[in-house]
């Protein structure tokens, strides 16, 4: 179909820098990708009818890992050659 | 750098943003909101048994005006829960170990308490600071000691929070930091010392919801004497 109303995983690679001109980069359109994103997200993983551990855990661990990353400069500093 | 226990409390910034922002932002993805349906998803349903059972519990002993309170006592409770049980994830913040944010929590909750005992009923207010059938003697003194009792309590909240809290994630560090320096040198003392950090991860499991429900009880409660 039309290219800009297929979802990202749709698109194929080499179709990718056309797909993201097509994209909407305004406040409102940023803000509105996340809505979309994150009510995916929501109907695929958590509003369904035995949704397990697997929806939050991928919540969880992706905050783990974004802490991590803001983390980062901080920890790469403590070298463990020091005696304790 | 030397590592230092206590470096795990400041707030690391990212770009000028702090990761506070974030471990304050993000109970928010977790709790869905209610919606029209008849059957929800099982998060949204889980989610409203434990609210039932919190509001249950806090609301039987309140007279109706108390009954007002049910939001602010209900979400505080939610928020202390999922921030404090976040915390024990790995490179997470807590941001209730930060005494400035528990204080800001406790001391307008706890004054908002105090002046409305003492704006509707200001006589039984100010009775509860002699406790009845005190020999006469004994009165002066019990009068002061009640109202130190009294002013003490949102810094009682507070610290109270703060210091499980803080308390548990340096024992953790601490412990942590034990298991891997003994594990190259004495590896059954280092899996000994695994085992009491597990012990210590079940306990501040157990801490962290501890100290939400014991931080709404004791506020709902001086509600109960001012209402």
């Amino acid at each position: 179909g039309l290219l800009s109303e297929r979802h990202l995983m749709d698109v194929r690679l080499g179709e990718l820098p056309m797909w993201l001109a097509t994209c909407d980069f305004s406040p409102q359109g940023l803000l509105g990708g996340i809505q979309k994103a994150w009510s995916s997200y929501c109907n695929k993983y958590i509003n369904v009818k035995r949704g397990g551990v697997a929806g939050v855990s991928m919540l969880l661990a992706g905050y783990c890992i974004l802490s991590y990353g803001w983390n980062y400069q901080h920890i790469s500093k403590i070298s463990f050659l020091v005696s304790i | 750098m030397n590592l230092s226990f206590f470096d795990q409390f400041s707030s690391p910034y990212l770009l000028g943003i702090p990761l506070i922002l974030l471990s304050l932002l993000f109970p928010a993805l977790l709790l869905p909101s209610p919606n029209n349906r008849w059957v929800n998803n099982r998060l949204s349903t889980l989610q409203s048994w434990l609210l039932h059972l919190i509001t249950k519990q806090l609301m039987i002993p309140l007279n109706k005006t108390g009954h007002k309170w049910a939001l602010m006592l209900t979400s505080l409770m939610m928020m202390l829960l999922t921030i404090n049980l976040l915390g024990l994830l790995p490179y997470t913040f807590t941001p209730t170990t930060q005494l400035s944010m528990n204080m800001a929590l406790a001391f307008p909750l706890w004054l908002a308490t105090l002046l409305t005992g003492l704006r509707n009923q200001p006589s039984t207010s100010l009775g509860h600071l002699l406790p009845e059938g005190t020999p006469t003697p004994l009165i002066p003194a019990l009068i002061i000691i009640e109202t130190t009792s009294l002013l003490i309590r949102p810094l009682a909240l507070g610290v109270r929070l703060t210091a499980n809290l803080t308390a548990g994630h340096l024992l953790i560090q601490l412990i942590s930091t034990a298991t891997t320096a003994l594990l190259p040198m004495m590896p059954t003392v280092s899996i000994l010392t695994a085992l009491v950090l597990l012990m210590l991860t079940i306990l501040e499991v157990a801490v962290a919801m501890i100290q939400a429900y014991v931080f709404v009880l004791l506020l709902s409660l001086y509600l109960q004497e001012n209402i």
